[in-house]
């Protein structure tokens, strides 16, 4: 189990919270999402065995949401 | 599309805005409608895109009901509407983004104080490497001007450090060796070698980066109403609107209708307040976690304090030395060079102090003798010396005279230990020692009683002569003593039952059950090393009682200016309404109404950034100087 923090562009209304939450708990290998609104991080925790950070932040970005950095740990 | 993109199309658009004003001036109707056209589409674009996007997703968005009122704008020929609507949803999303941000500026300026580089010693040479790349063990190098990059203990050398990132207190603070430092402080001037104990996302200073961010996140119960009648609002506008399209037929209101549609003003109007507030909170030096703990917390009337370690320093202090024919400095040195073996606290205490005073401690005591629960019995420097209690001068047979005992006995009822040293047989002098209450705890409980607490109570182990004389010297309400960690949990208990709303503060320890029982909990968490930031709601990060005052006043500004903002975006919500229905409001000015309250709830929050509780009274100073100033007359 790894968990990526992927930094974002400000996020300007709570409805993208949403958006991106449910793309990511509905991918595979994802065991848990948080959108940090106010601070502008995703923090996923998921399954290194089945997905790779990289996938997950080309998800977010297809969402229309671009990614600035990302920490994995 | 990234921030920079939207920029540029939204000054596009503003300028082929202008061009069309010019080309309506001049009598070019033809080129004027292709121009705004064209606006409309260069802004029209993105927006559409973003809401292709959610549809894919299955969400329902706000640029979708602006793409939509937008088409049907075109389809009726209101360019002029168009291009004005897609600007201003455009203008009004930056503008947005660029005031929030100033919302969260607060823990923005936090976290740029983390540290990014290091210098380590590892095998005897010196590299500079990232902090992350910093393990547990390494050696690690700060100078003057340099952030401390780990927590842990200072192994050699000395520095001045300010420690604002983790306790919010900028005056400077000395430490040297075994002294713990802290990831994200400053040497302000010094040099010190440290062992890294706690690295990365491990040092407090990460810890409290992450407890304010969820902080930030964690919804308060009218955010938590907000959103699910914004969810309610949203769809039931998009009905109204066929609604009204299918009585009045009127395509143009229809539009309007779902252009207001957006709730923008009302689901931010809570959380920005709340998240300007935290961050006020945490750039104090208090973590409150939460939006509902900062409406609790302006609602308490009650507080509970513990004694020792929360009114109290929790760590004895000499308060007085006085002598009888010998130099007080000499006095404490004996004394100190005598109970330098003690493992007594009262004994270690005068030496600290002694240190503290920098008096050189040469001599070696001969004889070290402990009188258990008494004191002690040693030769020091050639001389024959004895600390300790009364007891121990009466079993040494060495006279008390009636002035030295009235001294003992009034330095005790001040709620002082005396401690009886004797030289040669003849008392020498008495050294105080005492617990001493906190510098700030008066002047932080009086502001407390200003804000509205009616009643504060203090829960103590200590012995009820001790507690009545902190009680009194506070102006405590009440004050129960000699009580256990379970005794403490029903006296909250009991003031909840009674109707109360009761904040518990102690030092996090032993006073865990009873800070879980309160409605809300403090703890004091010097340096965050304690399992009480995790436990307790509110934290005070430099152990300080006018950080919690400051909290107090903070959480009833917040919960006020949220209140202020709720009003306000629901007040235009409404007004919007009645406009549309009286054809007073149309696509454009629907949407400038819509963005400038959006705007206004924000601005309104940032004032909370800038909040001090200090500012109240510091009018009523000016106002006093008024009144004398008039009243000669």
């Amino acid at each position: 189990m790894k968990k990526a923090v992927f930094l974002m562009e400000p996020f300007s209304c709570p409805s993208c919270v949403k958006k991106i939450e449910g793309a990511l708990s509905r991918a595979k290998g994802v065991q848990q999402v948080k959108v940090l609104f106010h601070s502008s991080k995703v923090r996923v925790e998921f399954d290194e065995s089945v997905v790779e950070a990289n996938e997950l932040q080309e998800l977010i970005v297809k969402l229309g949401y671009p990614v600035l950095n990302q920490k994995v740990s | 599309m990234n921030a920079k993109q939207t920029v540029r199309i939204t000054s596009l658009s503003a300028m082929l805005l202008g061009i069309a004003i010019i080309l309506h001036f001049a009598g070019l109707h033809d080129a004027r409608q292709i121009t705004l056209i064209a606006a409309t589409i260069i802004a029209g674009t993105p927006i559409a895109i973003k809401a292709w996007k959610a549809i894919r997703m299955k969400a329902f968005s706000i640029e979708l009901l602006v793409t939509i009122a937008v088409i049907g704008a075109l389809f009726i020929g209101e360019y002029v509407e168009s291009a004005a609507v897609t600007f201003l949803f455009l203008f009004g999303a930056l503008l947005e983004i660029r005031t929030m941000e100033k919302t969260r500026s607060s823990l923005k300026a936090l976290v740029d104080l983390a540290p990014l580089e290091a210098s380590v010693l590892r095998d005897g040479k010196l590299t500079t490497i990232a902090v992350d790349d910093v393990e547990i063990g390494d050696r690690v190098i700060v100078r003057s001007g340099e952030q401390v990059p780990v927590d842990g203990p200072i192994v050699s050398g000395n520095a001045s450090l300010n420690e604002a990132a983790i306790t919010g207190e900028s005056v400077p603070a000395s430490k040297s060796l075994d002294d713990q430092v802290f990831s994200g402080t400053l040497v302000d001037n010094g040099y010190i070698e440290i062992i890294a104990e706690r690295v990365g996302d491990d040092t407090a200073f990460a810890r409290i980066i992450e407890l304010v961010e969820e902080a930030q996140e964690a919804k308060s119960k009218t955010q938590k109403f907000l959103e699910r009648f914004a969810n309610i609002y949203t769809p039931s506008i998009v009905i109204l609107s066929i609604i009204v399209y299918i009585f009045t037929r009127n395509i143009e209101m229809t539009l309007t209708f779902l252009v207001i549609a957006c709730p923008g003003a009302l689901v931010i109007s809570a959380p920005v307040s709340i998240v300007a507030g935290i961050g006020n909170g945490a750039r104090h030096g208090v973590l409150i976690k939460g939006g509902d703990v900062m409406e609790q917390l302006a609602k308490i009337d009650t507080v509970v304090f513990d004694k020792t370690g929360t009114l109290t320093k929790g760590r004895p202090e000499v308060t007085d030395i006085h002598s009888f024919g010998i130099d007080k400095e000499d006095l404490l040195r004996l004394t100190a060079e005598a109970e330098l073996m003690s493992e007594h606290h009262l004994g270690q205490t005068i030496v600290r102090e002694a240190k503290k005073r920098l008096i050189h401690l040469k001599h070696q005591a001969q004889d070290a003798q402990v009188m258990k629960g008494n004191g002690l019995l040693a030769e020091v420097d050639g001389q024959q010396l004895a600390a300790g209690n009364r007891k121990l001068m009466i079993s040494q047979g060495i006279a008390i005279s009636p002035t030295i005992e009235e001294y003992a006995s009034k330095r005790e009822k001040a709620g002082n230990t005396a401690v009886f040293i004797s030289i040669g047989g003849e008392i020498a002098g008495i050294i105080s020692i005492a617990d001493q209450i906190r510098p700030e705890a008066a002047a932080a409980l009086a502001k407390l009683r200003r804000n509205g607490i009616k009643q504060m109570i203090m829960l103590t182990g200590d012995n009820v002569h001790t507690a009545r004389l902190v009680g009194e010297q506070l102006g405590l309400d009440s004050v129960y003593a000699e009580l256990l960690p379970e005794d403490k949990v029903a006296a909250v208990q009991k003031l909840k039952a009674a109707g109360h709303r009761v904040a518990m503060a102690g030092d996090g320890i032993n006073d865990a059950p009873a800070i879980a029982t309160a409605d809300i909990g403090l703890a004091m968490g010097k340096g965050g090393t304690d399992i009480s930031m995790e436990t307790a709601d509110i934290v005070l990060m430099a152990d300080r009682l006018d950080q919690f005052a400051h909290a107090y006043a903070l959480s009833k500004a917040t919960v006020n200016n949220m209140k202020q903002n709720t009003f306000f975006a629901v007040g235009t919500v409404v007004l919007l309404l009645i406009g549309v229905l009286l054809g007073k409001v149309f696509l454009a000015s629907g949407m400038l109404i819509h963005e400038a309250s959006v705007l206004l709830v924000i601005l309104n929050a940032i004032r909370l950034i800038r909040y001090t509780s200090d500012k109240v009274s510091n009018r009523n100073v000016s106002e006093v100087k008024v009144n004398e100033s008039a009243a000669p007359q």
